[in-house]
């Protein structure tokens, strides 16, 4: 990999996905170099409980994804509630109050798609459990864009729709259990 | 690096076209989260790709405001962060109360959901009698909402839970009339409320207000833009006065914000340093 040209990983994921993100965040490597961005829809504002929660069962800093701050490697920064976040060419992330997709705000589509438009195929996404049809699209845009799709696979999800949705409107690289995600990114950013 | 995509060739060519021929600057807003609204005003109206739309728009002046309107997509509500409001209420306005006469100016002001919130807290701590708001957004179709004061009243219930979050000393309900499935607010909250258009990307200092409330439009806009907007605030506030942002807004990114200086951060409440003052 161009150690110019940055990876990214970008997680999304509603419900189950606190318990989803426990197996795979806990499983990434401490040396990570790619930066890790989340969207989990959890319906609550309260991003700090959030980020306290999954910085447990992380080896990487896990913080929120502050307007307009960097995306850094080995970091894992979680999107904020009620904010759409996208990543922008010069690799920070900015927010927007612009109206809800798939019901919902932040949505797993706007991150993906603009983080597909600025990293390409030094992208990884990852869709996992959840009961609405965010990230499909997204999933989609990423793909286009020469980058790497991981599903996970919609029998063992907690909620199926949204990772049955993803793979039936764009497709996946690998589809796979909980388990077996972080083995994948740590592998796919050596 | 890859060559453009067309999509951001098209979407460099409309803002070009905008401010050629209509004089709207949209070059310094955050590219991500502008050429998705662009695609989604694209698709909505039936158009095949943004140059189509671009074409529609360099020859019929009379889609500009529904252009303009589509492209600026006011969210907001009343009370919004109740917290916030509370902060104005606890931590400013009993310094706002030793002068005269106040002017407050909310910039972008969508449908006027935290214009009416304002004043109500105003009335309720007796201010409001001398003062004015100026309530500016560069939309004139959200103007002309705001101006009428009516929302769904599916959002009566969440406005009424902010309210009495943000401290209200009533009921939400005390100011309202609800029929037809809306709630109308009270006129006579709109009397010392001046609607205007104001463009921050082209106009001017405005209005020496006491308090300034611009929530959630720096985001849209670029660091450059931001500075720029920032330095606008500066020039226009009255010495000493306040400026309060959207709740992950931040001034770390604009030199102009080094004139300013925390007084509540959580609520994102900002005053003006005495140096620049």
């Amino acid at each position: 990999m161009n150690p110019a040209s940055p990876a990214a990983v970008v997680m999304g994921c509603s419900a189950g996905g606190l318990a989803a993100l426990r197996v795979v965040l806990g499983g990434l490597q401490a040396q990570l170099p790619a930066a890790v961005v989340v969207v989990c829809h959890t319906g609550s504002e309260d991003i700090d409980t959030l980020v306290g929660l999954l910085a447990r069962y992380c080896a990487l800093p896990v913080e929120e994804a502050g307007e307009r701050r960097r995306l850094v490697g080995g970091t894992v920064h979680v999107a904020p509630s009620g904010y759409h976040l996208y990543v922008e060419q010069d690799r920070r992330f900015s927010l927007s109050v612009d109206p809800k997709v798939c019901f919902v705000r932040p949505s797993i589509d706007v991150l993906f798609e603009s983080a597909a438009q600025v990293f390409e195929s030094n992208l990884a996404a990852v869709v996992m459990t959840g009961a609405n049809d965010d990230g499909a699209l997204g999933l989609r845009a990423v793909r286009a864009h020469g980058g790497l799709a991981i599903v996970q696979d919609p029998a063992e999800a907690m909620a199926a729709v949204m990772p049955a949705t993803a793979l039936r409107v764009a497709g996946a690289d690998h589809v796979c259990s909980l388990a077996g995600i972080a083995p994948l990114i740590n592998q796919w950013c050596a | 690096m890859s060559r453009p995509e067309p999509d951001d060739v098209e979407l460099e060519l409309f803002i070009r076209a905008l401010q050629l021929r209509h004089g709207y600057d949209f070059s310094q807003y955050t590219r991500a989260s502008f050429k998705r609204r662009v695609q989604s005003f694209v698709t909505a109206h039936g158009f095949a790709t943004i140059g189509d739309l671009t074409t529609r728009v360099l020859r019929d002046d009379a889609f500009l405001a529904p252009l303009v309107a589509g492209l600026s997509v006011p969210v907001s509500e009343m009370f919004r962060n109740p917290i916030v409001f509370k902060a104005l209420r606890d931590e400013v306005f009993p310094l706002l109360a030793s002068y005269p006469h106040l002017n407050i100016w909310q910039a972008g002001c969508a449908f006027g959901e935290e214009v009416y919130s304002l004043a109500i807290l105003l009335q309720e701590a007796g201010l409001y009698e001398r003062t004015q708001i100026y309530a500016t957004d560069f939309n004139d179709v959200a103007l002309a909402r705001a101006q009428e004061g009516i929302f769904p009243s599916r959002d009566a219930r969440a406005y009424s839970e902010n309210y009495v979050a943000a401290g209200g000393a009533g009921s939400l309900s005390d100011y309202y009339h609800a029929r037809y499935e809306h709630i109308k607010l009270d006129e006579r909250l709109k009397r010392n409320i001046t609607f205007a258009n104001h463009n921050l990307v082209a106009d001017g200092v405005f209005c020496e207000p006491h308090l300034i409330l611009c929530r959630n439009v720096l985001i849209y806009f670029t660091d450059t833009l931001q500075n720029h907007v920032l330095g606008l605030f500066r020039d226009s506030l009255c010495r000493g006065g306040f400026l309060c942002l959207g709740n992950k807004e931040t001034l770390d990114f604009a030199p102009a914000g080094k004139d300013f200086v925390a007084i509540n951060l959580r609520a994102r409440i900002f005053r003006l340093a005495a140096r620049a003052g």
